[in-house]
């Protein structure tokens, strides 16, 4: 299975879990596909975490991506000469590009961002992450001895997240687990992990650890548990994950 | 009472013994005529408080990573280096000193700087490498960290519009850092693309009272 096709899988099977009217923090990467999942019925509201609630569309980075275009393009949509319908140099999403905003929209210092992730307002995050274990630990900020990069957000959003959904590859591409009984790496946020979807299978939590909740179509029992290291139990009303 | 002044005035109160807090949030919200300027004067060995180090990401730099880039800053107390690569690499090879800290923790320590504030109690971290040397506290059965209040010399900091009391308005995502560090330094340096007259802003527009700004520089447009 291509690299493109497992993140495909992911994102379509976290889409389903974000309920219409939700306000949902999506972190970089794989966890952004999951907004081209999400059922056109169903409406959600996206939180930038560097002060936006509405994030419509990003602007393609080729119209900015050398320093006569990006002053270009910045002439053209500075002070009162666009908005945030059309674009703004003031306007961009957390990974610093140039988004629009849908009507309804908000925008907000980080005081009142952060107020809105740790204080239990987020409905959802989806992120990524490099480890979870079955204490619902997860592990996705610094690998030692690698460049550091800094948490940014992430730490704040899981402490006060109502639901955390993990989009993480099954194995690493060594072919390690990535859902261990303890995490090896520096930790993110203990305790904080309701779900896991891998591109073989969803993943909840007992007190005993891992909880199987659905499965890719072909995959077997047995994969699981020679792929999981950790203690794993399989739900009685197993589901198959969407393919 | 005149606050105007210019760029490179304001370079002149950033100084090696001084801690510098730069607003802004990869491109956004960035004074960049101000750092420019102390890009210009060669000052080092800075210590900067800052959410990230400017962005370089696109192949050339902006905002703080022009002084990463210039190696001009010895330290910093940032969330993530994200969009600018070359402070990261540079930190691994012992260049530069970053201290990281979870983003919302920064802006609530800054707030409680400006706010007068003792420090707050934070669930973030907890567990973590964020926690290790900080008292804990269990309220209400929850465990909590404890995080202390953070302030800074200079604050240099950017709106889109002011009054020449320093009275700002900010547009979308360019407030982010700059509304709570102009109130948690000893001297704030307001940078605006558009400088209007007392009256011109309306009272129940303004987003930062002026009393928090000591100087205010006029600069437009980007500086790349």
């Amino acid at each position: 299975m291509g690299n493109m096709k497992v993140r495909e899988i992911i994102a379509k099977n976290i889409a389903p879990m974000l309920r219409d009217g939700e306000l949902v923090n999506l972190g970089v990467g794989m966890p952004t596909m999951v907004g081209n999942y999400v059922d056109p019925s169903v409406h959600l509201m996206f939180h930038g975490e560097n002060g936006t609630i509405g994030a419509s569309r990003q602007i393609p980075n080729d119209m900015c991506d050398s320093p006569e275009k990006f002053l270009a393009w910045e002439d053209a949509h500075s002070g009162y000469r666009s908005d945030y319908k059309t674009g703004h140099k003031d306007l961009v999403n957390a990974g610093s590009y140039f988004i629009t905003l849908d009507e309804g929209s908000c925008c907000f210092g980080l005081a009142t961002s952060f107020a809105i992730a740790r204080g239990g307002h987020l409905d959802a995050t989806v992120l990524g992450a490099l480890q979870v274990d079955q204490h619902a630990d997860l592990a996705n900020w610094l690998i030692p001895g690698k460049r550091e990069n800094g948490m940014g957000g992430a730490m704040d959003i899981l402490s006060g997240a109502k639901r955390a959904i993990i989009a993480m590859e099954h194995q690493t591409r060594g072919g390690s687990p990535k859902l261990l009984s303890k995490c090896t790496l520096p930790l993110t946020a203990v305790h904080c992990v309701d779900t896991v979807v891998t591109e073989k299978c969803i993943v909840g939590f007992d007190d005993e650890g891992f909880v199987i909740k659905a499965m890719y179509p072909g995959v077997t029992r047995e994969e699981l548990l020679s792929t999981i290291e950790g203690h794993v139990s399989f739900a009685e009303d197993m589901k198959e994950m969407i393919i | 009472m005149n606050k105007i002044i210019t760029a490179e005035e304001a370079a002149k109160m950033v100084t090696s013994d001084k801690t510098v807090m730069i607003s802004g949030f990869g491109i956004s919200g960035t004074p960049n005529h101000i750092i420019q300027a102390i890009a210009d004067s060669g000052v080092r060995g800075l210590s900067v408080i800052s959410g990230d180090m400017g962005e370089n990401d696109r192949g050339f730099r902006q905002g703080t990573a022009k002084l990463v880039g210039n190696h001009q800053i010895e330290k910093a107390t940032l969330a993530f280096t994200g969009v600018n690569p070359e402070a990261a690499e540079m930190a691994a090879s012992g260049e530069l000193d970053l201290t990281f800290v979870p983003l919302g923790t920064l802006i609530e320590r800054i707030r409680c700087g400006g706010y007068g504030l003792g420090g707050f109690y934070t669930k973030t971290g907890v567990g973590t490498l964020v926690a290790e040397g900080k008292e804990t506290k269990i309220i209400d059965g929850e465990e909590y960290l404890f995080e202390k209040p953070l302030r800074a010399d200079v604050a240099l900091v950017k709106a889109y519009k002011a009054d020449t009391l320093g009275n700002a308005v900010f547009r979308y995502t360019a407030r982010n850092f700059n509304d709570t560090m102009a109130t948690a330094a000893d001297v704030t340096i307001l940078e605006v693309e558009e400088l209007v007259q007392p009256g011109e802003i309306g009272p129940d527009e303004v987003q930062l009272p002026g009393i928090f700004v000591n100087y205010i520089v006029e600069g437009k447009g980007a500086v790349l």
